[in-house]
């Protein structure tokens, strides 16, 4: 597997392999998704329908307000959480729900992340090297808009 | 990160595991953004509803209580709760919701935090002043502290703002250091607001414009200073549709006297902002006349928003819900000076100590059958469309209208 890795400025977390989702669009845990059901919820987001669980979100910008911070430790509760969140600019918020949630992240590129990634790509996110990567030769599932119900409240 | 003795000391679990825990967090997101050490703050302001903590985030705060290693050094107060516990069946909230929040409470205050319960503590606790580098949780609370008070805090989610008040300090990133807090956006504005509805559109288009928690709009062209209300609704609908922790007035905050204090004056004017450029971000939500629920929040109103709102209410009867909601700090002022009682006597609700889109609002919606809402809180509208909710954007005036007619006009 080879391709061009891009190296982001802020990284936390561990090596994980899956399924990107991509959209120039934000990401804010309470006004974007319906965390029961685990998927974009939010009308005009570019990802409305989509599940999130378990896959990498290449996306603009943090959005809005501080719930997400709680929100991916809770969601992580659940199995209910995105693998990785990669953004073009994070803010403190996001940060400080990875860093709870334990979900691994990427932010700040040279170039727009979001216009480089293919939407529903295979794809490492390795915080060691602060690097993501297509991962070429990987045939990857079609992307689903199915919301699913998992876990215990 | 560069760690003094006391840091190194609670990092190694000499003052306790749950200053370790909270540390070992501040680490983690200071190293993320490059902080080179920690700043001393003086409060810390913690964001914690249920309904973003979970049965999860409850329970990471009982074992810290449970320690029993640990409290808060510095004032560390709350956001809103999760509910108001006085008029929760009124909102249709299930007893699982009131028993996360009760235990919430608990762990919160064998932690030694003040539950105040209000993200409106610039108003009625304890202003940050110039400078004061401070740990605060809520993003409204966060951009009029920063921009109308010159004081200094970053977005603190409830775990590190939490983590401030455990440790009394936070790392020195972002709007702590002088480089970051100069404009980086330049915008005019054509016309200057009077309703809150419209403070908080022009809000949302700043916010909007500005993109991204890094850049720091400085705007020109207000033909007076806003009143505290105002700014409130203003930052508030900034910071939610921008995630924008600070903003600039030139003549009137207090880092901007002079354009040229924030670097303004190298910047081109990006936009020029008019009435029409507010009335278009309010139309885009008028997508239905009728509605089911008419609600005042987010953020929490203040004395003379009640007042307002309490001569509206004079002669009507609503036939809609009507939900005023305030912070316990100015509720009993409220009760003493009659508003509350006018406010019912027309049919209305005024509530305490919660915030509307914190409480669980999906189930709300579902229980209550609510999904066509009138506010005039533009941050309140910019988040409820993830919650299955039609928000509509209305002044104070049309909103208690339509609860009294059941149409928003």
């Amino acid at each position: 597997m080879s391709s061009t890795a891009f190296t982001a400025k802020h990284a936390m977390g561990r090596r994980v392999v899956g399924q990107a989702l991509v959209a120039h669009d934000g990401f804010s845990a309470r006004y974007d998704l319906n965390r029961l059901q685990g998927v974009f919820s939010r009308p005009t987001h570019k990802l409305v329908d989509q599940s999130y669980v378990d896959r990498i979100l290449v996306l603009d910008t943090a959005k809005g307000g501080v719930a997400t911070a709680w929100m991916l430790h809770e969601m992580r509760s659940r199995n209910m959480v995105p693998s990785a969140i990669v953004f073009n600019t994070v803010n403190t918020i996001l940060a400080q729900g990875a860093a709870l949630g334990d979900v691994a992240m990427l932010a700040g590129f040279d170039v727009d992340i979001t216009a480089h990634i293919p939407h529903g790509a295979m794809v490492e996110v390795d915080p060691v090297t602060h690097t993501i990567r297509v991962l070429d030769g990987v045939d990857p599932p079609p992307v689903e808009g199915v919301a699913r119900v998992h876990g215990p409240r | 990160m560069k760690l003094n003795e006391e840091e190194r000391a609670m990092l190694a679990g000499e003052l306790g595991s749950v200053a370790r825990t909270a540390i070992e967090h501040q680490i983690k997101v200071g190293a993320f953004f490059g902080a080179t050490d920690f700043v001393p703050v003086t409060q810390a302001h913690v964001m914690a509803d249920t309904e973003s903590l979970g049965q999860a985030g409850v329970v990471w705060l009982e074992r810290l209580a449970d320690a029993k290693d640990g409290r808060v050094r510095i004032p560390t107060i709350t956001d809103p709760r999760g509910t108001d516990f006085d008029k929760a069946a009124m909102l249709g909230q299930a007893d699982w919701m009131l028993e996360l929040e009760r235990r919430a409470i608990d762990a919160f205050t064998r932690l030694g935090v003040s539950m105040t319960d209000t993200c409106i503590n610039y108003q009625t606790v304890l202003a940050a002043t110039r400078g004061e580098h401070v740990a605060f949780g809520d993003t409204g609370v966060v951009i009029y502290s920063n921009s109308v008070g010159g004081a200094r805090s970053n977005f603190e989610g409830g775990p590190s703002a939490l983590s401030a008040g455990l440790t009394g300090r936070t790392p020195r990133y972002g709007y702590h250091l002088d480089a970051q807090r100069n404009a980086t956006v330049r915008l005019r504005v054509d016309w200057t607001p009077t309703q809150l509805n419209d403070w908080g559109a022009l809000g949302g288009i700043v916010g909007r414009l500005a993109g991204n928690y890094w850049q720091v709009p400085v705007i020109e062209g207000l033909d007076r200073a806003p009143t505290s209300d105002e700014l409130k609704h203003f930052g508030a609908a900034m910071a939610s549709f921008g995630s924008t922790a600070l903003f600039h007035l030139v003549g009137i905050t207090p880092e901007a006297a002079r354009l040229s204090d924030v670097g303004g004056d190298r910047l081109p004017v990006l936009q020029r902002i008019g009435e029409a450029d507010v009335r278009a971000l309010e139309q885009s939500y008028a997508v239905d006349s009728s509605i089911d629920v008419v609600v005042f929040s987010a953020p929490q109103l203040s004395l003379y928003e009640l007042r307002t709102i309490a001569d509206l209410c004079e002669g009507r009867q609503f036939k809609k819900p009507l939900l005023a909601v305030t912070s316990p700090q100015v509720k009993p002022d409220c009760d003493r000076f009659g508003y509350t009682k006018r406010i019912e006597a027309a049919g209305g609700t005024v509530l305490a100590g919660m915030c509307f889109y914190q409480s669980y609002a999906r189930e709300m919606s579902e229980t209550k059958g609510w999904k066509r809402l009138a506010t005039n809180s533009a941050k309140l509208v910019n988040i409820l469309g993830g919650y299955g909710y039609v928000p509509m954007l209305a002044s104070m005036e049309a909103c208690v209208q339509a609860a009294e007619t059941g149409e928003l006009k």
